[in-house]
């Protein structure tokens, strides 16, 4: 297996893109990407992204993205994992590096979510569960992990304030953001008395409807180092699946897959958690933030609330979690999430951060996940 | 110079409570008043309607305005729930006003504009010397599906202006209109409640297209925030009309005399038009008022007037409309609602 480089990172403005199609954001994207990384030659390309099928009624995105960013025949590949479709085409695009099939892998993801009205988003997001068992019941996201975090607080004593904790954090790390789609800062009180949407979670716990894209190319670490590139490497790939039902598992309060997918990185990557100085985790809902942190090992079971309390987990921390805002504030473009945490990632370690940036960080790691933990996919990035 | 001579207000007096409605559907009330600002609507009784209202409000411009119906050029009712899909709603208000036959007839229909459109076009036959006075009146018995947001704000009432040259209560010193095909809030034929694009009808639509209007006519005028005593925005919610008017640089005072929309709702058509008469009541002469409606679809209509010192002579001849607001309520529970709306009907 080849080391792999990543030599190019691209992302524009996130939010409710009404002047942009699907197609318009992905070119303007991958084309930062292009430019950053200082080439052009593309072999592949592994493009993540939820439901184009139900957001703007076009699927065959294989053929539509390359055709409109001027690459066709470059072979390409739609990857759908639901809100992991991004982590798990940067992996797709890792492997096809790491195997020697191609030298030059644009992973891309993407998402077009306000072409529809809430319902409909609400419907498509909710594809990502099990539509036969939790569904057609009536289940909607907001729904299933209300039940997560009340399962968590009853058990572990996790508080309603420790839930906006989060909130709050990653709202004061995308302020710093000028790529975010809500770069401002909120307030416990904000986030206590905002919209109640699931008890016990609040508009204000949960990551937004949003249109973006992000990009990175990947090569392999001998030519990136032959082109003199700033150096990323992608230490450590993990993807690992669980039930598609929430009631299927044996503890609601625990993502499995997610802590099966870090060990195998972690493994690959011969590092220990404690080594990694920065996290991007998928925090589509306060409390998904807090059992990411407990499932990836950077406190115990039970603890991750109190590690947010404590600013554990704060941009000044010992544990930097989600310094780009997180899903909360940079936004949630469903496909493209996966891929937007690999770009904040190796924006810290090339130390080109701006405000946000976490002193000295060597290694990073993302989490991205799909539904309540169905399939979860992690990375550590080692800056060379 | 031109203006408004005389102007009326009409709001039914049944009303329901966001409580009462967010009850029946599990929702929940404190989300909705706290994020549309909105405390109770208006609601038609069964044998009400956008004419019999554009009737009422006509009738007490007419008494403000103390002209002979017969010399009313033109009669334009502005709404989106004309009684008939073919048929005119103006035929039955100028006939019921004893303005017929000799006067000119049109119904206006613009999602929430329709209102000021006819304004517009009155205001314009009676500049241009073509009609010595002109009615135009925005009505609305709007429907929101029930359970969708709408449905909270979704309200009737109508206020009704006559337009001439003399004895002006306001002059009409600028128009100006900001008009783009923007889809943001739509009714096919046949289908009985509108869909709307959620957020789109936000800051690509509302938001772009008053700006859009406020600045245009402020530009057009030589004037600033500051010159206006007050200022009407279209009303679809509590909050919309307060951020638009910060974001243009107006301060509360200056918008709350016509905001009226959290014990009213969204009159649609009504909207913004009911702001001016609510506006016009408590102002004074030489007050300078700028209204900016909005209609879905997408458009905005702007006017200034400067107020004379014929109001504090007008005032008083007919029911103030915040008196309308808030006297002789009666609050109705959501089943009686339901049938007043039609939402449900009584089997053959």
């Amino acid at each position: 297996m080849r080391n792999v480089a990543v030599i190019g990172v691209g992302m524009a403005k996130w939010g409710e893109l009404w002047g942009k199609s699907l197609r318009d954001i992905f070119v303007e994207t991958a084309l930062l990407a292009i430019e950053d990384a200082g080439l052009d030659r593309i072999d592949s390309m592994y493009v993540g992204c939820m439901s184009p099928g139900l957001f703007i009624g076009q699927e065959h995105l294989a053929s539509l993205l390359p055709d409109y960013l001027g690459r066709n025949p470059v072979p390409t590949v739609r990857v759908e994992s639901a809100c992991s479709s991004g982590g798990l085409a940067l992996r797709q695009g890792f492997i096809d590096v790491a195997s020697g099939m191609s030298n030059i892998v644009l992973v891309g993801g993407v998402e077009k979510m306000t072409d529809v009205n809430g319902h409909e988003a609400t419907y498509a997001l909710g594809t990502a569960a099990d539509q036969e068992y939790e569904g057609y019941h009536g289940l909607t996201f907001p729904g299933l992990y209300a039940m997560m975090a009340h399962a968590h607080m009853a058990k572990y004593g996790t508080t309603r304030e420790q839930l906006a904790m989060v909130a709050v954090k990653n709202h004061d790390n995308g302020s710093k953001n000028p790529l975010a789609q809500f770069p401002f800062k909120i307030t416990i009180e904000g986030v206590l008395g905002s919209v109640l949407v699931a008890d016990p979670l609040r508009v204000l716990d949960c990551s937004p409807i949003t249109d973006g894209a992000a990009a990175v190319i990947l090569c392999p670490l001998d030519m990136a180092k032959r082109m003199k590139k700033p150096g990323v490497r992608i230490a450590g790939s993990g993807h690992a699946t669980d039930t598609i039902a929430l009631s299927s598992r044996r503890d609601i309060t625990w993502i499995e897959s997610t802590h099966l997918a870090a060990q195998k990185a972690l493994a690959m990557a011969g590092r220990k958690i404690e080594d990694i100085n920065l996290f991007e985790v998928h925090d589509c809902f306060t409390i998904a933030e807090i059992m990411a942190t407990e499932a990836l090992g950077i406190v115990k079971k039970g603890q991750g609330g109190k590690a947010v309390q404590e600013g554990l987990t704060s941009l000044r921390g010992r544990f930097p979690v989600n310094p780009s805002g997180g899903l909360k504030a940079k936004g949630h473009p469903v496909g493209a999430t996966g891929v937007a945490q690999a770009v904040e990632v190796v924006k810290q370690l090339r130390g080109e951060a701006g405000a946000r940036q976490v002193g000295g960080a060597k290694l990073g790691l993302t989490q991205n996940m799909g539904g309540t933990g169905g399939s979860s996919v992690v990375h550590i990035f080692e800056a060379e | 110079m031109s203006g408004i001579i005389g102007y009326g207000a009409y709001v039914p007096r049944n009303r329901i409570k966001v409580e009462e409605i967010a009850k029946v559907w599990g929702a929940d009330a404190p989300s909705y008043k706290k994020g549309l600002m909105l405390e109770e609507k208006s609601v038609p009784s069964p044998d009400q309607d956008t004419i019999t209202m554009a009737v009422e409000a006509s009738k007490r411009a007419l008494k403000r305005a103390g002209i002979d119906p017969k010399e009313i050029g033109a009669v334009y009712v502005g709404s989106e729930s004309h009684p008939y899909a073919v048929k005119p709603s103006g035929t039955v208000l100028a006939e019921a006003l004893g303005a017929t036959p000799e006067v000119h007839t049109a119904d206006f229909e613009f999602a929430c504009k329709a209102g000021t459109e006819g304004m517009f076009v009155a205001l314009s036959l009676v500049q241009a010397g073509a009609i010595k006075f002109g009615l135009a009146v925005g009505a609305d018995t709007s429907q929101g599906a029930p359970g969708d947001a709408l449905e909270y704000s979704a309200a009737a009432g109508a206020a009704a202006f006559i337009f001439g040259n003399a004895p002006l209560v306001a002059e009409a010193l600028e128009t100006y209109s900001y008009t783009t095909d923007t889809p943001d809030f739509w009714r096919r034929e046949y289908q009985y409640y509108p869909q709307h694009g959620g957020r789109f009808t936000g800051d690509p639509a509302y938001f772009k297209h008053i700006m859009g209007a406020a600045e245009g006519i402020m530009a057009k005028a030589k004037m600033k925030p500051s010159d206006f005593q007050y200022v009407v925005f279209h009303q679809p919610n509590g909050k919309f009309p307060l951020r638009v008017g910060e974001l243009l640089g107006f301060e509360k005072k200056q918008i709350e005399p016509g905001w009226l929309v959290p014990k009213l709702g969204n009159t649609y058509s009504g909207s913004s038009p009911l702001g001016l008469t609510a506006t016009l009541d408590i102002s004074k002469p030489g007050d300078m008022i700028l209204i900016v409606s909005y209609g879905s679809g997408a458009g905005s209509d702007a006017f200034i007037f400067k107020v004379t010192k014929r109001i504090d002579e007008v005032r008083d001849l007919a029911p103030k409309t915040r008196s309308l607001l808030d006297a002789n309520k009666n609050y109705l529970e959501y089943g009686a609602y339901a049938k007043y709306r039609g939402k449900i009907r009584k089997a053959d």
